[in-house]
C-alpha cells in the first residue's frame, strides 16, 4: 500500500457511447489510483458493463479519452492487445474452459508468449507448476486441479476465472459481479479473496449486493444512466439523497 | 495422463493400423479365389472411404476443435484433387481418344498446344506443390479476412458454403480450361504404373492408409500441445480466449489452413482411386455430407471423423443400392437422429451408455433419499439460502 507517488492506473475522461441513439453512457469521467479497490455500484442499465467494455477494447467509444498508466491509450487497442498490457477481466457470468481441467485453465491463463508458434511447442516447465499451485491455492481450488472445470460448482467457477486473472499478473483486474449467485458463504470468502489482492493489483469491482459492497468497498462510484452519480463511502453514497431516490430506494421498494 | 481411456485407444488404433495397413493389403494380394481373398472393389472402396475419413478430420479440426462449423472444406478436398487429376491427366500422353499429346477435352475445345499454365503439371513434385499452395493460400486469404471481421457461428458457415459454390460454377465454365462439367477422368499411369492393375490400386490404398495414420497421430499431437488447449478453449469460449491476451483470430486461421491442407491430401489420394473428378465435388451437399460423417462418428475427437466417414458410406453404399430414391432422406434422418440422442456420436456412445446407468442409479438413490427426508420435513429448508439468479448444479451439470 505504499506507493511514494500515486498515479492514477487508469483515466477515463468525458466518455461517450451510444448504442443505436441509447446513450449508454454519457460525460463519464473516473480516475483510479494505482494499488486502489474500487467498487462501483448501480442501477441495472446504468452503464456498468459496458464501462468494462470499454476499458477492455470490446467496444469503442464515440468520444473521450481512456487511458491506462501513464499515457497508454486504451482506445486504439483490441482486447488482446489491452489484456497484455496488463489489464485482466473478469466476467458476469463466468467463463472458464469447461472441457479443460482446473489445472490446464489456469496454465493457459499464465502470463507469457500468446504466439501461435511458441504455442505448440510450449512445456509446462516446473517454474509454471509452482506458479499454478500458488495460484490454485490463493483461490483455494488445489483440491480441484485434476477437475475438469465443467464440473465444479458455479462460485467455484467464478473463483477459477479470478484464479485466471490472477494468473496473468494483470496490473489492472476488473470483476464484474463476483459473487452473484453465490451462497452468503461463498460470497465472505470472495469478498475476503478480493481485499487480500488489495494493494497488489489496482482493483475495479462491479457488484449489486449491498452486504457484499459493505464488506470490501473502500470508494464506491455510484454509475447512474451512464454518468457518475457521486463518489465516496460507503456511507456517503448510501446516504446521498440523489442515491436513494435513484438506487437504494428503488432496491429497497422492490425487496 | 489426461484421459484414463488413452492406453486401450493406443491399442485399438494399432489393430486398427495394423488390419488397414498390413492385413488387408496382404490379403488382397492372395490368390482369388482363396477364401481369405480380400476383393479388389474392397479395396478401392476401402481406399475411397478413407480419403473421405481424411476430408472428415479436416471438419472436424474445424467444428469439433475450434468451433468453426465449415460448410465447404469439400472445397479443398476437391482443389487437391484437381492439381492431382492435372498430373494424370498430362500422364495420358496421346493415349486419349483423340490421340493428341494434349488432354481430350482441350482437343474437343478447339486447341492444338497445352495451355502454359498446365505445362508444369508434367513434373508430379510441382502438383504436389500446387495442391498444397492453392488450397493453403485460399483458405490463408479467405480465413484472415474472415477471422480480422470476427465472423462467427452461422455467418461462418454460409461464407464457406457460398465460397464452395461459387467454385462450383467456376469449374463448371469451359473457360477455365480445367475440363468444365466432366472434369478429368480416363486417367492410365501414375507414375509409370498402370492405374488399372491390381497392384497399383493396393499399392494407392496402402498410401492413403499410412497419410491417414500419419495425420491421425500429428492431429492427435497437436491437439494435446498448448496450441490445442487454446484452440479447444476458443470454441468453449472465445471471449475469454481473447480477453486473455490470445489473439484468437490467428490461432483459427492456422487451424483453417491446416485444415484445408489435410482435406486436399485427402483430395489427392481420392482421385487416382475412384478415376474421376468433376466440379460436382465441390457442391455444397459433399459438405455437408462430411458434417453428417463427423457428428455420426463423433466430433471433437479423431476416431470419430474416420469412423463416421466409413461408417456413412457403407451405409450409403448399401442404402443407395437398397432404396435410391430414399438415400438423401435416410441421411437427413440420420444426422437428425445422431445429434438428438446421440450428441457424442458412436465414439461416444458407451461414455453414454455408462452415464446413463449412472444417472439411473443417482435417480432411484434419490428416490430412495426423498422417501427418508419426507418424514423429516425441516431438512427440506436446506436449500433457501442459496440465492442469486443462477440454481445451483444439477445432476446433468456434475456429470
Amino acid at each position: 500500500m505504499s506507493t511514494p507517488l500515486p498515479k492514477f492506473v487508469l483515466m477515463l475522461e468525458e466518455v461517450n457511447k451510444t448504442f443505436d441513439g441509447f446513450k449508454a453512457i454519457s460525460n463519464l469521467t473516473l480516475y483510479m489510483d494505482e494499488g486502489e479497490l474500487r467498487t462501483i455500484i448501480g442501477p441495472n442499465g446504468a452503464g456498468k458493463s459496458t464501462m468494462l467494455d470499454l476499458i477492455t477494447g470490446r467496444t469503442k467509444p464515440d468520444t473521450g479519452k481512456i487511458e491506462f498508466g501513464r499515457d497508454t491509450d486504451l482506445t486504439r487497442l483490441n482486447e488482446y492487445q489491452i489484456n497484455r498490457l496488463g489489464i485482466g477481466r473478469k466476467f458476469q457470468t463466468p467463463s472458464v474452459y469447461i472441457d479443460h481441467t482446473v489445472f490446464e485453465n489456469i496454465w493457459l491463463s499464465l502470463k507469457g508468449s500468446r504466439a501461435v508458434w511458441t504455442t505448440i511447442f510450449a512445456r509446462l516447465s516446473s517454474d509454471e507448476r509452482d506458479r499454478i499451485h500458488e495460484v490454485l491455492n490463493t483461490v483455494g481450488l488445489s483440491e480441484k486441479a485434476g477437475w475438469k472445470a465443467g464440473a465444479l460448482s458455479h462460485g467455484q467457477k467464478q473463483w477459477l476465472e479470478i484464479g485466471m486473472l490472477l494468473a496473468q499478473d494483470p496490473k489492472l483486474l476488473l470483476v464484474d459481479e463476483p459473487a452473484a449467485g453465490m451462497t452468503d458463504e461463498e460470497t465472505h470468502k470472495t469478498g475476503e479473496l478480493l481485499l487480500s489482492l488489495e494493494g497488489k493489483h489496482s482493483i475495479v469491482v462491479i457488484e449489486h449486493d449491498m452486504t457484499f459492497v459493505r464488506q470490501i468497498a473502500r470508494k464506491v462510484t455510484v454509475l447512474h444512466q451512464g454518468t457518475v452519480l457521486c463518489e465516496g463511502t460507503v456511507d456517503e453514497v448510501q446516504n446521498d439523497e440523489r442515491v436513494i431516490e435513484v438506487y437504494l430506494g428503488r432496491k429497497k421498494k422492490a425487496a | 495422463m489426461r484421459r484414463k481411456a488413452t492406453k486401450l485407444e493406443l491399442w485399438c488404433v494399432t489393430i486398427a493400423a495394423f488390419v488397414m495397413i498390413v492385413l488387408l493389403p496382404a490379403l488382397n494380394a492372395t490368390t482369388e479365389g482363396s477364401f481369405l481373398h480380400v476383393s479388389n472393389f474392397t479395396i478401392n472402396l476401402y481406399g475411397k472411404y478413407l480419403c473421405y475419413g481424411l476430408l472428415a478430420i479436416s471438419v472436424d479440426l474445424l467444428w469439433g476443435y475450434t468451433g468453426l462449423l465449415s460448410l465447404g472444406q469439400a472445397l479443398f478436398f476437391t482443389l487437391g484433387g484437381y492439381m492431382m487429376g492435372m498430373h494424370l491427366m498430362r500422364m495420358i500422353g496421346d493415349l486419349g481418344q483423340y490421340h493428341k499429346p494434349i488432354p481430350d477435352f482441350l482437343v474437343f475445345l478447339g486447341w492444338s498446344t497445352l495451355p502454359a499454365f498446365w505445362k508444369p503439371f508434367s513434373n508430379f513434385p510441382f502438383a504436389f506443390l500446387m495442391a498444397m499452395l492453392l488450397p493453403g493460400t485460399l483458405a490463408l486469404v479467405f480465413g484472415f479476412l474472415a477471422f480480422r471481421s470476427r465472423i462467427r457461428g452461422v455467418y461462418f458457415s454460409i461464407l464457406t458454403q457460398a465460397l464452395t459454390y461459387a467454385a462450383m460454377l467456376l469449374f463448371f465454365r469451359n473457360s477455365l480450361l480445367m475440363g468444365g462439367n466432366n472434369g478429368f477422368t480416363d486417367f492410365k499411369f501414375i507414375f509409370g504404373y498402370d492405374l488399372r492393375e491390381a497392384g497399383t490400386q493396393r499399392g494407392l490404398y496402402m498410401v492413403t492408409a499410412i497419410t491417414v495414420l500419419i495425420v491421425f497421430l500429428g492431429c492427435r499431437w497437436l491437439s494435446r500441445t498448448k496450441f490445442g488447449l487454446v484452440q479447444q478453449a476458443i470454441r468453449d469460449s472465445e471471449n475469454r480466449v481473447l480477453f486473455s491476451g490470445y489473439a484468437a483470430g490467428y490461432y483459427k486461421l492456422f487451424v483453417f489452413v491446416l485444415a484445408a491442407l489435410i482435406g486436399s491430401i485427402g483430395g489427392m489420394l481420392f482421385v487416382p482411386q475412384v478415376g474421376i473428378i468433376n466440379p460436382s465435388e465441390m457442391g455444397p451437399d459433399k459438405s455437408l455430407e462430411a458434417v453428417v460423417w463427423v457428428a455420426v462418428g463423433g466430433r471433437g475427437t479423431l476416431l470419430g471423423p474416420i469412423l463416421g466417414a466409413f461408417g456413412v458410406n457403407a451405409f450409403k453404399s448399401w442404402a443407395t443400392r437398397a432404396y435410391p430414391d430414399l438415400w438423401q432422406i435416410l441421411l437427413g434422418a440420420l444426422f437428425v437422429l445422431v445429434t438428438l440422442f446421440m450428441p457424442k456420436g458412436l465414439v461416444g456412445l458407451p461414455e453414454q451408455l455408462r452415464g446413463l446407468k449412472k444417472r439411473y442409479d443417482l435417480r432411484r438413490k434419490k428416490m430412495t433419499n426423498e422417501a427418508a427426508t419426507a418424514i423429516s420435513p425441516a431438512v427440506g429448508e436446506l436449500g433457501s439460502e442459496t440465492r442469486g439468479r443462477d440454481a445451483p448444479a444439477t445432476i446433468a451439470e456434475i456429470e
